[in-house]
This record gives C-alpha cells, structure tokens and sequence, in this order.
C-alpha cells in the first residue's frame, strides 16, 4: 500500500506539469541559453560574439541597420540619410520619437537626438573625449577599420540632423554604421553618471533604446531584460527577456529540448539531429558570412610561384573536403564570398580537382621532383572549420599523389597565431568570419598589403593590382559599379591564388516553435527585438 | 555525560585544528605563488601587496604564518576567488544553503520511504513483499548515483518533458536572495505569484531529491528491516505474544522503539554519505550549491576557492558528526557504554 504513495504524488505532480509550461509566466518570457557571459553591456568595447549576441540588439539601436533578409542597409534611429556626390559627406535625419530606457538608476529627461549620436561616434573617435579611457578605452571593432581616421567631424545641424564628414570615400562606412558595435548611448546618462563620478558604470548599467532595459545580471548565471515599454518600433515581444548562461553545450541542448530554453545559442552539425527529431522545435539553417581556406605563405619559395599556388589549388578535391569535414552543413566556396553577399559572383572561376594538370603546373615550376612543405592545422574549433587537423590529413594524401610531402603543423592556439603573424608557416588551415555585409569585410581584411601587419592577411601577399582594385571599390557608391571591380578583384586571385578557398559554412539556430520572428542575423548578434511567444 | 561532551569537543577541537594547517599547507603545495594562493589578488599593486604580506606576515616562518591565517579565517577574510575575484566567505555563504537545503529534502525523504518500507519488509519476512522491497533496494544500492541522475533526466525530462533538469527555480522567477533557501526566500518574496513560484520550485527539486533519496533509502530500509527481524527474535517479544498480545500491539508496545534504537545512529551517520552523493549530483542538475560550485573552481585551477571549499565542506562534515555522536548518547545513553565494553 504503502508504494503506491509516491506514485500517486508523481501523477498528482506530473497532472500540474503541463500547465506550468504553458503559463502566463512562460508566455510572457523568453529565455535564451547563451554560450558565455559578456565582456561588456557595451559592444563598442569588445567585438566578441558572445557580448554582440547579449547586448548590441537588444539594449540598443544603430543609426542604420541591416535588414537580416536582404542584407540591405534600412532606417534606424535615422529615419533618412544623405551622401554628398563626392562621397565625404554623410547627412542624417533622426527619429524624434526613440526614448531612451527608464529604469531603476537612471530616467531620461528628453528623447533621443543629436547629442546622444555625437556622443555615441566622439566616445571611440576622440581621444580627449571624457569617456574615451572610461572601461579600458579600448574600441577594437574601429580600431582595426581605421574608423577614427576616416571620419573627419561630426556636426549637430540641429537636434535632429546630424553631419559626418570623412577624409576620403568610403563605400562601406554606412555598412561600419549598421554593425553590432555602432551602438547609440544616452548623452544625458552620461552626464549624469560623470557629475556622479562613476562614469564606468555606462558599461555596465547599460542605458539605451533598444526593444528591452537591463534589469539585473549575475556573473556567469543570468542576465534579465525587460521590455522597453515605448519602444521606438515595438512589437508585441514579451514582457521579459532572460539570458540563461550555460557554458555546456549538450546541456544547452537538452534545456532546449525539456523546454527551459526558448532558443539556444551554437549549435554544433553532431547535433542536429536531435532538434530535427522533435517536433516542437525549429531548426533555421543559413549559409554564415564566412569562409574556410588554405592560405599559402607568398612571402617563402616556392609559394611565391603563382604556378605552384594553382597546381596545389588543383592537388585537391574540395568536394571531398567539405563532405569528411563539414558532415554537409558547408557550402563549396567557389570564393571568398558566401552566396548572401550581394556582391557574390556566380560565374566565378573556380578549380576542379586535376592532379594531373596539377602534375603538369608543378612540371612546368620545375618541381617536378617534388618538395617538403607545412600545412599548419589550427587547433580549435570554428564554424568555417570544425576540424582542422583532419582537414590537414586529407589534404596531405591528395599531395602525396602530386609528388609533394606535406608534415602536419599544430601548436597550442596561441602560440599557434603569434608563429603564423610570424609568417613562420608554409601554409595554413584557417578562416574569417565576417562583421558585417560589406564585401569589403572580405577582401580587405584578408588580403591586402595593409592587413599583412595586422595580422590577418595569411597568405602574406601583397599585389598592388589587387590592392587598388578594393582601394577603388571603396570610393565607388553605387552597388552595380561596385560589383565589377569586386569581381576583377575576383579574376587576380584565380590568376594568382594566394589560398584556396574551401567552404562556407551553415549558421544554425535551434528555437522552440512557440517563437515566431526569429531569423540568423548574417552579420552578427542575435536580434529579439522582433521575437514574438505564443 | 559532561566527560564524554569534553572529549568529544576535544576532538571536533582537534580535526579542526588538524584541517585548518592542512588547507594552509595547500597554499604551498598548490603551484604558484603562496601568498596568491591564500589571498586570491593575482596580480596586486604596490600597495596592496605590502598590506597583503603585512596580513599574511609571509616574511616571517611558517609557524607564524599560520597563526595570521588563522587569525584572517575568524575574521572572516578567507581571500577571494581567483575567477570572479569575489569574497571566498560571500561565495560560500551563497552556496551553502542550496546544498544543505537539497541534503535535508532528500534526507527527510529518504528517512520517511526508508523507515516505513524496512519495517513492513521485516514483519513480512520472506514473503513475496519482502522480496520485493528487498530486491527493489539492492537495486537501489547499487546503481551509482551520478548514472541514475542521468537516467532520470534522460527519461523524465528529455523524452517525456514532464520535468525540469536543471537549477532551483525557472528563471521566470526573480526570486530575492534572503536566506539562501529557496523555498524559505519564496515565500518571502513580495514580487511574484507565490504559489506557481512554489509549485516551480518544487519541479525542479523532484529529479535531484530522487537521484540522491533513492541510495540513501535503500540503505536504511535494508538496515531497519535487519533490526526489525533481530528484535523480532528477541525473548521479551516472545514473552509479549505469550502474554497473549495482537501482532499489532506487539509490535507497537515492544518492537518498533528497540528496533528503532540501533539503527538511528546508523541512519543518521548516512547524512554524511548524503551530502557527497549532493554534491556530485548538483554537478549534474546544475544546482547552484557549494558542490557545483567545488567542482568549477576545479575546473578552473582557482586555487584560494579549492582551499576554502573543502575547509568548509569538511569542518561541516565533522562538526555534524560530532554533535550527532553528542546527541544520540544523550537519547540513548547505554550506546555509550555498550561500545566500550564491546571493544
């Protein structure tokens, strides 16, 4: 008799389960499991992921913005923009009606207007700004585009028109303005906050005039969000916004699943499966803006020789590659862009596995006889390349066939990247994933002469051809025009081969489907400003 | 009585002493430096560093070096954390109260299945529910706890979704931190629906109390049934049923309290065994307690969180043993005696 009590409490209990799912409570919050905790409230300071996801949507606004569809750049804060023919001047018209966060440290007195963006832009631009060294002073997003130098002045036309003149055109720099880290903050917070001198606290009692205000956060526990009750373009998002953080992947899945979490944040290709399986769960897959290669060191012999970088380009099969590796969740790069970029070449040229060609080229260096060379393998694990070293293996029975004997390299990751700034490599297994839709974002960075210094052109190469190409890309705004020199750019890098791209990979994002409204953002963080729960 | 008190204090005195130069010592046998061992600030300025050897008095021998750590653990300035650079103390006070709270649910339960089912599978001794019982908990006994709580999350919550599987409360809930107990701090609150915040609470403590009630009452029913057959045997039961008495009235009158009796310090010393089955489990359930807690910091290699945890996690352990020992010779003052003539 007496072991049937607990099993009636278990019917008993599980009979109230059900309800409890479906709550008004659990309709009016949406719970996110995120992968970490931010750095930072604000993304201005840190360019990581994790922070972007928690912060840059959510508690804020941009002037412009991407639309996550068609990646094109629409209103924001700035209902109407300007360029002057010659491309300096940028002329923005602002919304009126954006209030800035009420909350329990600050209440604003006024609306959003032009001294909120001058303050916003002059914080990482100047230097003897009040709050530049306020949090570290360390603004690496700008810091790495150059953007200080580009932007000339900002001028306030009046309260709701603001001016920014740049030194030299730049194409891309409305794209700069609509990434997760152009963030716009409150002047009068500010002020506020300095009068009470603990300026710091802007970082991490954020105010702005996003869809939600900050309520509480525990480190490595939770963050509690609120909705922003007159928000500037509110929807009907529920009432509460949590961060659950949860650093274990599968454990992040399996709240997903047992229904702790609405939408969970990484979610690897071994895992997929488990979401498809459910039925109350939806799984978004879209190519990322990203891309795996194999960059050559250009700087060493005899990858200074174009013939050996193609013959080794065509040594492999990519199909191959992408299948072992990716497990299908990759798209074959056929360059360095991925599809959704708009200046994404279709007909490009791209090589096809012929070793016997490949022979021939190397014949024709007079490698015939074969040589030794590096691949480096990165150690950690990346969307655009889960598993380099297995890359790195395959690779190097393809080059067997090819005469070439190929040693696998692999250090710890940072030892790892301070050899390859180093230029110590031959060649290398790596990738780059982009902040925003800009082909810019692309080819600068990893290519041009300027981004051997910092760090992030692999191939070491350099070619003036190449460089002026982008150079004058930037200086052109109309998009078709732009295109064109996109894909000359295109043409010297199948001529020449500085790396091989390989894939692109998917970007997943696992929610319940009591959620409507959640899209992959390609250019960056997480966005609930449009999410809705039923 | 009072001597026996003496000695027994004598010794809690003893091992603490014995545990605090043990935790000291593991400043110096951790990698690193000493002095960041037992205070934590990884990289101090200047200054701080001056006031920190002036603390920790590291210039001066070892002897003394401990009689200021010493003087820091009862002024409560246990140093912070490595990772979170927060106060040790503050940490483990936070955490503390969920592992007890779960401990004592789990225990209670384990005490109210336990007790009742030994009993019953003793009077029916050899019978078709005494078998039952008997191998329902040898089953109980042997599965290792960490496997069970993985089967029950596996089944309850992932394919059944009828529970929760990780934490104390659904974060819907913005619970104010008072005591630390969960329930305690719900009932409290002024900010929230109560009663859904409590039936919450309650989901989410099914699967930990389950994964560690379920060894910990196997256990004890197998104890009390053993007792309840040897008092059983027992001559004045015998007597009793000569006397004429009903099975009920003699096992009310004579059986139940002897049986009782000897197993009740056995019963209790399993709280012990409860707390590290908590501990693991929380791991699991990611319970917000000083285990979960443990484990991270040993995750992390955060050296003063190591120390400081297992100070505390042992000086409880042995403080709760010892006033146990206390308290049964108070109830029962034979046991005592009996011991010393047995040994």
């Amino acid at each position: 008799m007496m072991k049937r009590v607990p099993i009636f409490l278990l019917l008993f209990l599980i009979s109230s389960c059900s309800d409890i799912r479906n709550n008004e409570l659990s309709k009016n919050g949406l719970i996110y499991c995120s992968e970490g905790a931010p750095a930072t409230f604000n993304p201005q300071l840190d360019t990581s992921g994790t922070t972007a996801d928690a912060t840059s949507h959510q508690l804020y606004s941009r002037l412009i913005e991407f639309d996550p569809d068609t990646s094109k750049i629409v209103p924001g804060l700035a209902s109407s923009w300007l360029v002057s023919d010659d491309g300096l001047t940028y002329t923005f018209q602002l919304r009126r009606d954006a209030e800035f966060h009420t909350t329990s440290y600050f209440k604003p007195t006024r609306n959003f207007n032009a001294n909120d963006v001058l303050f916003s832009i002059n914080r990482w631009r100047l230097t003897d700004h009040d709050y530049h060294s306020v949090s570290g002073g360390n603004y690496p997003y700008f810091v790495s585009l150059g953007l200080s130098d580009v932007i000339k002045e900002v001028n306030r036309l009046n309260g709701y028109r603001v001016e920014i003149k740049l030194t030299r055109p730049d194409s891309s720099f409305l794209a700069n303005l609509a990434t997760d880290f152009s963030v716009i903050l409150s002047e009068e917070y500010a002020e506020q906050l300095l009068a009470q001198g603990t300026p710091s606290l802007i970082d991490s009692k954020p105010v702005g005039t996003g869809p939600y205000k900050f309520v509480d956060y525990r480190k490595d526990s939770f963050i509690r969000y609120q909705k922003h009750e007159n928000y500037w373009a509110l929807k009907d998002i529920p009432e509460q916004l949590i961060y659950d953080i949860t650093t274990t992947d599968s454990l992040r899945l399996a709240k997903l699943i047992s229904g702790e979490c609405d939408a969970i944040s990484y979610i690897s290709s071994s895992e997929i499966r488990a979401v498809d399986q459910r039925d109350n769960l939806t799984l978004n897959i879209k190519p990322g803006l990203n891309v795996g290669f194999w960059a050559f060191n250009t700087q060493k012999p005899p990858f200074n020789n174009a013939k050996v970088r193609r013959a080794l380009a065509l040594a492999i099969d990519k199909n191959t590659l992408i299948e072992a590796i990716y497990l299908g969740s990759a798209e074959r790069a056929h360059g360095l862009l991925p599809e959704t970029s708009w200046a994404y070449e279709s007909l490009q040229n791209d090589t096809n596995y012929n070793p016997v060609l490949a022979r021939q080229l190397l014949e024709e260096a007079g490698l015939s006889s074969g040589f030794k060379m590096d691949i480096w393998a990165m150690p950690v694990q990346r969307a655009y390349n889960p598993n380099a070293t297995k890359m790195a293996e395959i690779i190097q029975s393809y080059l067997q066939d090819v005469n070439i004997d190929a040693q696998i390299v692999s250090l710890e990751w940072s030892t790892f990247r301070e050899r390859l700034n180093e230029g110590g490599h031959d060649s290398v297994l790596i990738g780059w994933s982009a902040d925003n839709g800009d082909p810019d974002n692309f080819y600068r960075p990893l290519l041009s002469c300027q981004a051997i210094k910092s760090g992030t052109n692999r191939a070491r190469w350099c070619s003036s051809r190449y460089d002026d190409l982008i150079q004058e890309a930037l200086l052109i705004t109309d998009i078709e025009l732009r295109k064109i020199y996109y894909h000359l750019a295109n043409a010297v890098l199948a001529e020449e081969m500085p790396l091989v791209p390989i894939a692109h990979a998917y970007r997943y994002q696992a929610y319940s489907d009591r959620l409507t409204g959640l899209k992959i953002n390609p250019f960056g963080g997480i966005r609930f400003g449009d999410v809705e729960k039923n | 009585m009072l001597n026996y008190a003496i000695r027994r204090i004598n010794l809690l005195f003893f091992t603490l002493l014995v545990l605090s130069v043990v935790s000291f010592s593991l400043a110096y046998l951790f990698p690193g430096e000493a002095l960041t061992n037992l205070s934590g600030i990884k990289s101090p300025t200047s200054t701080q560093f001056a006031s920190l050897i002036r603390a920790y008095d590291t210039e001066a021998n070892y002897f003394w070096q401990y009689i200021a750590y010493l003087r820091l653990l009862f002024d409560g300035d246990w140093g912070v954390s490595f990772t979170s650079q927060q106060p040790l103390l503050e940490d483990i006070f936070r955490t503390l109260p969920a592992t007890i709270e779960l401990s004592a649910y789990a225990f209670t339960l384990s005490i109210l299945v336990g007790v009742p089912m030994g009993v019953l599978a003793g009077l029916k001794y050899h019978r078709s529910f005494d078998f039952g019982i008997l191998s329902a908990s040898l089953l109980g006994y042997s599965v290792p706890v960490f496997w069970l709580a993985l089967i029950l999350i596996q089944a309850l919550s992932l394919q059944l979704s009828w529970l929760p599987l990780s934490g104390r409360i659904s974060l819907y809930f913005d619970v104010p931190i008072q005591s630390g107990f969960i329930l305690f701090d719900i009932i409290k609150a002024s900010n929230l629906d109560r009663a859904a915040a409590l039936q919450d609470a309650f989901l989410h403590l099914i699967l930990p109390t389950l994964s560690i009630a379920i060894l910990t009452s196997s256990i004890i029913i197998r104890m009390v049934r053993r007792s309840v057959l040897d008092v059983l045997e027992k001559d004045y039961i015998i007597a009793a049923y000569g006397r004429g008495q009903t099975n009920i009235q003699v096992f009310w009158k004579h059986g139940l309290r002897n049986a009782l009796l000897p197993v009740l310090p056995l019963i209790v010393a399993q709280f012990t065994i409860l707390l590290t089955n908590a501990m693991i489990v929380e791991v699991i359930f990611s319970w917000p307690g000083i285990g979960n807690w443990l484990i991270q910091a040993i995750y992390q290699r955060d050296y003063p969180a190591i120390r400081g945890g297992m100070l505390v996690v042992s000086s409880l352990v042995i403080m709760f043993t010892i006033s146990l020992d206390i308290l049964l010779r108070l109830i029962d003052p034979t046991k005592g005696r009996i011991n010393r003539v047995a040994i």
